[in-house]
């Protein structure tokens, strides 16, 4: 007779307590993955139509030699000091047509923040991650500027408002009106970040 | 006998399990919404550096990934402890970069062909010249926006 009824029924009652505890230990442990990065153009290969000329005292030069050091604009200097160099060069407004800048109007330096270009040179050997260091010290000090001038004119950093903006999730409308005070942010310092051929002597 | 049949008497009514199904199917779609496939092993050793002024790369099917680094162990044997490019899943040369580019952005639908970026996974032991050269293929297929990933950091602890 007991044969008959074969194996008893297991409990399984608390097999939704369990599914429930790998369902939310999966939701806190994972982190749903997004690359993030340093965003770049690179120059078109097509050279311009016709030459444009440039004044040497609207040009930033940086040069990173095999060994991760710095010539900015023929004088050593330590990455750290970078970001600061490259802001003074970018707002310094010799020329007075800049009204949101506060650099020292350094006549041997930049005009306005349209016309400061900068330009980075790298060596053949020199290592990625010193030339991802630099990079982002100068997209830094861009960011820095553009954030100052955002938070006086509307009260909130350019990098979150940017992201705002990029984000899908944003409500279209919302979008909108960010799109304009963006623009304008980015069109008072543009990022013209020159990334020339390599030197490879 | 009698024994047996009295403590069932006082036994709990079984639980129903008919909501199980519903919980393992919800854990399924849990996974099935998070996770991403994985279209290609790292053959190459990929520690990105660290960098703070990031943004980040949205809409995945916009991205074409170039993956540098050295070997790693068993394809040292091989291919040697030099950084090389890896793109989907097999080692390239740099001149090949180029027509990778062209093939990936033909398959991608026609509205997205001008809006692609590509993402460079770059060990940070690699050497510029290496990304020099990537540099220059991209440039010549105008594929022109790229995006150097890195982890979110500071950028300074590249340095040590």
């Amino acid at each position: 007779m007991p044969r008959r009824k074969g194996a008893p029924e297991v409990n399984a009652g608390s097999m939704a307590d369990i599914a429930f505890l790998l369902l939310i230990f999966f939701l806190v442990t994972t982190t749903i993955e997004t690359d993030a990065g340093l965003d770049r153009m690179l120059p078109p290969i097509e050279p311009p139509e016709q030459d444009v000329v440039i004044k040497q005292k609207n040009i930033f030069t940086v040069n990173i030699n095999r060994n991760g050091q710095l010539l900015v604009e023929d004088n050593l200097m330590e990455i750290k000091d970078l970001r600061d160099a490259a802001t003074a060069f970018l707002e310094n407004g010799a020329d007075g047509s800049c009204t949101y800048c506060k650099g020292k109007k350094d006549p041997s330096s930049s005009d306005n923040p349209t016309k400061a270009i900068i330009s980075l040179k790298n060596d053949r050997e020199t290592k990625y991650s010193t030339y991802i260091t630099v990079q982002n010290e100068l997209v830094g000090a861009y960011n820095d500027l553009r954030n100052r001038e955002a938070q006086r004119l509307y009260g909130s950093d350019f990098t979150t408002m940017e992201s705002k903006y990029l984000d899908p999730e944003t409500p279209s409308n919302v979008r909108d009106e960010l799109k304009d005070k963006v623009k304008r942010i980015q069109d008072m310092f543009p990022q013209k970040l020159s990334e020339a051929e390599t030197t490879t002597d | 006998m009698a024994k047996f049949t009295k403590k069932k008497e006082g036994d709990l009514p079984a639980v129903s399990t008919a909501s199980l199904p519903d919980i393992v199917f919800m854990l399924l779609f849990f996974f099935m919404t998070v996770t991403t496939m994985k279209d290609s092993s790292l053959m190459v050793a990929n520690t990105l550096p660290n960098a703070s002024e990031i943004k980040k790369l949205e809409k995945k099917d916009r991205v074409i990934y170039i993956y540098v680094g050295t070997p790693t162990q068993e394809y040292q044997k091989v291919f040697g402890t030099e950084p090389k490019i890896q793109l989907n899943d097999k080692f390239a040369n740099v001149d090949e970069v180029g027509s990778f580019i062209l093939a990936e952005r033909a398959k991608k639908p026609q509205e997205l062909q001008n809006v692609l970026t590509t993402a460079l996974k770059v060990d940070k032991e690699a050497n510029m010249g290496l990304i020099t050269d990537i540099k220059q293929q991209l440039r010549e297929v105008n594929a022109l926006k790229v995006n150097y990933t890195t982890y979110e950091g500071d950028a300074f602890n590249n340095l040590q």
